[in-house]
């Protein structure tokens, strides 16, 4: 293996996919992504861009082309891969601390592991205090926190995220975008990101992929060459202003064709 | 706490109304006895006999929950079997409909003739009458698991098993409740019901049901007035009992979860 093909994460080679009934969702594709990249994949519905994360988790396999996640297949990867939901999917019967142990527990971690693991991440999400709650007492923002920390519990190499903040309100979502930007940035993980919303896409990204709808396909790539370290005040910046009116110009001609 | 007493006060209140009304109608109209007793012909026949009665409850209540606990281990295996495939649920879920609508009265001589009259026949009944509501509504609630959550935990590698028991299991409790608790109420209208044909082994002797049947040949109407409210306290100690057993486990994380504190 040279050592170009290592600094890969993830790399999709001519990747379709095609309902049962033969319409296709993604048309053939082809895209890399480097370790240590953050990539949003932003779009119009039916551009197939929940279906290229399943694609890259091993959840469905493609109807042609080949996927490899740090060289492996997407299920053979599966162990350095989290998955975060458009929902927080907690299991609601459990707590918190119960919830974020889940990752480790299914993997058959020890216990004395698992616990000391959920401390430290629910410490690292600022939700230590309500470690012993259930799901239902959570806000919103919350639960995503504890869906993160989930996710982050096995030490994953690949984050991938759909519309995770979808269903929030704006400064909740703002204020989780700066949270996994600062977790990012104590982790080093490579990220699949899912949304609707460009300003989100600009602020968390390295890079930003604009899809076209029916079948998906890749309309446009903007590398966001914005510094690695961003704050708050970044939002309001005229360069961070001319980003997301060049990604939302791409946006409208995707959703035009 | 106080509105609870007062609705409890009311329903008192009205209660004694509708007894007195009930005792003027005798005094005014001078009915036969063992047409209608009075309320007081009751009490006394209920405190006068009962040891018996409480005899005739305590067989009656060990066969509506054997046949309850029965149907509750063999509904919840028989849903894990059903959750396993869409396959197995096609092939055999008409059964279960069928469990469901053939009349209890209908199959009580036949269990009558296969394991003789008694407790035996009557708990039967009671289980056979009861373990429809209970496939149905825990198959429900295993296989209604979210679909994110599935997809979750195959993302951490998880077994059949873990899926399972970690999963789909917890996800179908409050289900599995809805179910129990309507599969209650049945065990007892099915314990009742079979004592009226496989109720006891020995004349004279047996649960509610068979009481009811014999004190009503012996026209001793008293009596029978405190056999039917005997019934109705039994019914309402199953409910509350599965109620509070459902506060129990889901209060803490269910939001449908209704206590006795909610009544």
């Amino acid at each position: 293996m040279t050592v170009s093909e290592t600094a890969l994460m993830v790399e999709l080679d001519g990747v379709a996919k095609k309902f049962p009934n033969g319409r296709s969702v993604l048309d053939p594709l082809t895209l890399e992504i480097r370790k240590g990249e953050f990539v949003t994949l932003i779009g119009p519905s039916g551009c197939g861009k929940s279906t290229l994360l399943k694609l890259i988790s091993g959840l469905t396999p493609p109807s042609q082309g080949t996927i490899r996640v740090d060289g492996l297949t997407p299920n053979n990867a599966r162990e350095i891969i989290s998955f975060v939901f458009q929902d927080a999917t907690l299991l609601p019967w459990r707590t918190v601390f119960q919830n974020v142990c889940l990752g480790l527990e299914l993997e058959g971690a020890a216990r004395a592991r698992q616990q000391k693991r959920a401390d430290e991440l629910l410490r690292l999400v600022g939700l230590e205090r309500v470690s012993g709650a259930y799901p239902r007492e959570l806000s919103g923002g919350m639960k995503m926190r504890v869906s993160i920390a989930r996710a982050l519990s096995t030490n994953p190499r690949l984050l991938l995220m759909d519309e995770p903040f979808g269903a929030l309100d704006e400064m909740t979502r703002d204020r989780l975008n700066e949270e996994i930007l600062r977790l990012r940035g104590e982790q080093s993980w490579t990220a699949v990101f899912v949304t609707h919303s460009v300003i989100e896409a600009v602020f968390l990204s390295t890079r930003i992929v604009v899809l076209a709808p029916n079948p998906g396909r890749i309309h446009a790539t903007f590398a966001v060459d914005l510094p690695i370290q961003r704050t708050a005040e970044l939002r309001t910046t005229t360069e961070f202003d001319r980003i997301v009116a060049k990604v939302s110009r791409a946006l409208r001609e995707a959703i035009a064709q | 706490m106080k509105k609870r007493f007062t609705a409890i006060a009311n329903a008192l209140i009205v209660f004694a109304a509708l007894l007195a009304l009930w005792q003027l109608v005798i005094w005014i109209f001078q009915v036969a006895p063992f047409l209608l007793p009075s309320p007081l012909a009751v009490v006394k026949a209920t405190v006068g006999k009962f040891p018996m009665l409480l005899h005739a409850l305590s067989i009656t209540a060990i066969e509506a929950g054997g046949g309850l606990l029965a149907s509750i281990l063999v509904g919840i295996g028989t849903a894990l079997l059903f959750a396993q495939s869409r396959w197995v649920r096609r092939m055999l879920y008409p059964y279960t409909l069928l469990l469901q609508t053939v009349p209890i009265i209908a199959i009580s001589p036949l269990i009558l003739m296969w394991v003789g009259a008694g407790a035996t026949a009557v708990t039967l009944i009671a289980f056979i009458i009861s373990l429809a509501p209970i496939i149905a509504n825990v198959t429900q609630g295993l296989i209604s698991a979210d679909e994110n959550l599935v997809d979750l935990f195959l993302m951490h590698n998880a077994s059949a098993k873990q899926i399972l028991f970690k999963l789909r299991l917890p996800n179908s409790v409050p289900s599995m409740f809805v179910g129990i608790r309507i599969a209650s109420g049945l065990a007892v209208i099915g314990a009742i019901t079979g004592e009226l044909y496989a109720g006891s082994a020995r004349v004279g002797e047996g649960g509610l049901g068979y009481s009811i049947f014999y004190a009503s040949s012996q026209l001793q109407t008293d009596y029978l007035f405190a056999l039917v409210a005997a019934t109705t306290v039994l019914g309402f100690g199953f409910v509350f009992v599965v109620m509070f057993l459902e506060w129990y486990f889901l209060h803490k994380w269910h939001e449908s979860a209704r206590g006795p504190d909610s009544v």
